[in-house]
């Protein structure tokens, strides 16, 4: 592969392969992400590939060759976010998106949209008014949408280091070179209000500024894609579908700082995330994008991957750098901060994905641009892994401030299987929204400031939406496992007071609890938050703390009145076959496994609840809706 | 261990550079040829990496996805993130340990073809309820999708 060596070099480069991808006739995007792949969205990329062969088409794969006219591009893109309808398939220039998408539709697709012209309704997103939409922008779920950081998620071919600097890509690295000092950008990016969006919310300019103060000749720039959130995917998407630019917003941290070494630290439950990064880097290196001498502008970066091994602690910095070294992965005290003593005892910027993917837009289209979007202070964008039980379950991104009832009801489509009860925002470590009689959450602002206020956080991103058939109690106990689990055992609050808790709360859905058990939590909640070592242990009791501030009653239900309301805990609730409904068809009875149903032909069955371990089989299974929980 | 087997794990070291701060990466390429850490192994890096056998054993019994125990043909993991437990992901997993057998304390079946473990998010949380069979994703599962992968893959392997 040619290198590109100077400034001049990757403009051309730039014209070149974007007149490239503007001569081609249409251009047909298979979604590689995860949840398509899963799906076989590699199988339709084989076999669309194969078809076009077949029928003479001139179908196009890589942009480095030269334009041809005619022809048709095909590529396997990044995560296009409407995970719940893959495998997608998006169809350029005219913006038609197909959803599920089958193998055996694929000669239709060639027949009808690539050779004609014609929409295949049957394909096309339909809402649940049966409301078709041809075009991707106009479907709902898109249409709210704002994106800055996954820009080119879904649009790009995530292996092609072409396609990136076709949509402008290096060149915010050039301009940080040659255009700006590490002041000036630190001083952009300062500017922007960006704030770090691995959860914390740090000023990403300041933590640049104090590394750039360090006389250390020796730093470090370090990528935390430890994304261990339960319920979240944001990160894994941007270092799926669009790799480049990660590796772009850690250059311009290098520059900014005066480093020249970078790492990535990847969870190992993401292994396409770790391929498509891995390219990329090769890419950008055999380019000299990457390496000594970038652009001939003297200043030297490289990086390197580093896999996790299954330690959700390891998103803590100090852990995460102890983990990149060789150790266990258990945090330390601070200070010394990272900035002052990260990764190998030297000077390190840690920056979250989503950060520095944010990075590459602010420097090409400066602050003042970047602060259109989001409130004072919180300025720009946030992506969000919407999941649980809502309509559709995808990745999106909206302006900071965006009201929580847009991204489910607009955005979401709202509620699946129930009514609305809450969100779980921010994973293990953040809280709980809801709608009661004094608090109204649908109507909050997401940004750092107002969940803060309300005792939750924006976290990572992940948003969990739970209905009715929800228990609270079970979500508060299924955290504390969590952490519980991926407690490191360094300090002993954490250690030992995650367990006590998670005690307390099975106790609670066992119906073993009383009041106490609700006092004897708040308590330990207040001595874990205040003397844990790190954030894990900081932020372990907040999911109880906000459940029990908000759906206290549910709280109240298990421990006085022996109930699940949410008739999720098994040991409050009976099965019962309500006698009007019933038919007697014996269905449930031969389906009960542990015989434990009882009646005669055409009379109303009963069960015995001795024998019930209410595993729920014949509720599932009774086509007249009679079997509910008491 | 054999001659072979010593051949392997200096191939594994050198590809490292028998660099001590490499030692997880080191770890992990062993347990991708064995699907878990043998003893022997831990022992002979130990040496090479001039690391005290004690921090080997320290940083392999930390992190979850290291194992010193043997594992079974077919890796079976079930996804227990949030949005795979709220779409009712328990269900799967208490299935999948009746029809082979297995539990929490014993998750390998005799016979060594089948292992079923839980695994913190997977990401794949579209797909919920999700579970991995050797690293490949299998969507929306049910109790009743869990009997027929299980029935497919002795199939396959019977082959």
């Amino acid at each position: 592969m040619m290198k590109i060596r100077t400034r001049e070099e990757l403009n051309q480069k730039y014209r070149e392969y974007s007149r490239s991808l503007k001569s081609q006739k249409k251009q047909i995007l298979v979604c590689g992400g995860t949840g398509c792949v899963a799906g076989g969205s590699l199988k339709i990329y084989a076999r669309l590939q194969q078809l076009m062969l077949e029928q003479g088409i001139n179908c196009v794969v890589q942009l480095e060759k030269e334009p041809e006219h005619n022809s048709v591009g095909i590529k396997k893109s990044g995560c296009h976010g409407f995970c719940e309808k893959g495998p997608l398939l998006r169809i350029e220039p005219s913006g038609i998106l197909y959803t599920k998408v089958k193998v055996e539709d694929c000669e239709e697709i060639i027949e009808k949209t690539i050779v004609g012209d014609e929409v295949i309704d049957r394909l096309v997103y339909h809402d649940l008014d049966g409301k078709a939409y041809d075009k991707q922008d106009e479907i709902p779920f898109y249409k709210n949408q704002t994106r800055i950081a996954l820009e080119h998620c879904g649009k790009i071919n995530a292996e092609s280091i072409a396609e990136y600097i076709a949509e402008g890509g290096y060149q915010a690295v050039a301009k940080a070179l040659f255009d700006m000092t590490p002041e000036e950008i630190i001083e952009q990016i300062t500017e922007s209000s960006l704030r770090g969006r691995g959860g914390g919310g740090f000023p990403t300019g300041r933590k640049w500024a104090s590394v750039l103060r360090q006389t250390e000749p020796e730093k470090y720039v370090v990528c935390n894609g430890d994304e261990g959130d339960p319920g979240a995917f944001m990160d894994r998407s941007m270092m799926e579908g669009d790799p480049h630019k990660v590796i772009e917003g850690m250059i311009i941290a290098g520059i900014a700082t005066k480093a020249h070494h970078g790492y990535i630290y990847v969870r190992a439950e993401y292994p396409l995330a770790v391929e498509r990064l891995k390219i990329a880097i090769e890419k950008a290196t055999a380019r000299g994008l990457l390496g000594k001498n970038i652009l001939n502008s003297g200043f030297d970066f490289d990086i390197k991957i580093s896999q996790g091994a299954g330690a959700f602690v390891c998103g803590e910095g100090s852990a995460l750098t102890s983990s990149i070294e060789g150790n266990r992965g258990m945090p330390r005290v601070k200070p010394p901060r990272t900035v002052e003593h990260g990764l190998f005892d030297k000077p390190t910027v840690l920056n979250n994905v989503e950060t520095f993917c944010n990075v590459p837009p602010i420097i090409n289209k400066g602050a003042d641009w970047y602060k259109q979007y989001g409130p004072e202070g919180n300025h720009g964008t946030k992506a969000f892994a919407l999941t649980g039980n809502v309509v559709n379950t995808g990745l999106i991104e909206v302006p900071m401030g965006t009201k929580l009832r847009e991204v489910i009801f607009d955005i979401g489509g709202g509620v699946k299987g129930g009514e609305f009860k809450g969100v779980q925002i921010g994973g293990p470590s953040g809280g709980c929204l809801c709608v009661s009689a004094t608090e109204n959450h649908l109507d909050l602002n997401m940004d750092f400031d107002s969940l803060k206020k309300v005792g939750a956080m924006i976290g990572s991103g992940g948003l969990v939406v739970m209905n009715n058939s929800n228990c609270m109690v079970e979500v508060a106990r299924f955290f504390m496992q969590f952490t519980q689990n991926e407690s490191c055992g360094k300090c002993v609050p954490c250690r030992e007071g995650t367990k006590r808790m998670l005690e307390l709360l099975t106790d609670i859905t066992e119906g073993r609890g009383t009041l106490e058990h609700i006092t004897m939590l708040e308590e330990l909640a207040d001595t874990i938050s205040h003397t844990a070592l790190c954030g894990l242990g900081k932020t372990a009791a907040s999911p109880v703390v906000s459940t029990l501030k908000y759906f206290r009653d549910e709280y109240i239900a298990h421990v006085v009145d022996h109930k699940c309301p949410a008739g999720q805990c098994k040991a409050l609730v009976n099965l019962v076959i309500d006698p009007d409904k019933c038919k007697g068809c014996t269905k449930c009875a031969r389906m009960c496994p542990v015989n434990a149903i009882t009646g005669e032909v055409k009379k109303p069955h009963t069960i015995d609840a001795s024998k019930c371990i209410k595993c729920g089989t014949c509720m599932d299974g009774c086509k007249f809706g009679a079997i509910s929980y008491e | 261990m054999k001659k072979e087997e010593i051949k392997k794990l200096d191939e594994i070291l050198q590809a490292h550079d028998y660099n001590p701060s490499l030692v997880i990466a080191v770890m992990q390429d062993i347990q991708k040829e064995y699907h878990y850490l043998p003893k022997e192994s831990l022992t002979y890096i130990s040496k090479a990496l001039k690391l005290p056998e004690a921090k080997i054993y320290g940083v392999a019994t930390f992190y979850e996805n290291f194992s010193l125990d043997a594992k079974g043909k077919y890796i079976i993991k079930i996804c227990d993130g949030t949005a795979c437990h709220v779409r009712k992901s328990v269900p799967v997993l208490e299935e999948f340990r009746k029809i082979l057998g297995v539990s929490e304390e014993k998750p390998t079946t005799d016979d060594m073809m089948f292992t079923v473990e839980t695994v913190s998010c997977l990401g794949a949380c579209g797909l919920a309820p999700a579970c991995t069979v050797n690293d490949e994703v299998h969507p929306a599962m049910t109790p009743e999708k869990a009997r027929e992968l299980i029935k497919e893959l002795k199939e396959e392997s019977a082959k």
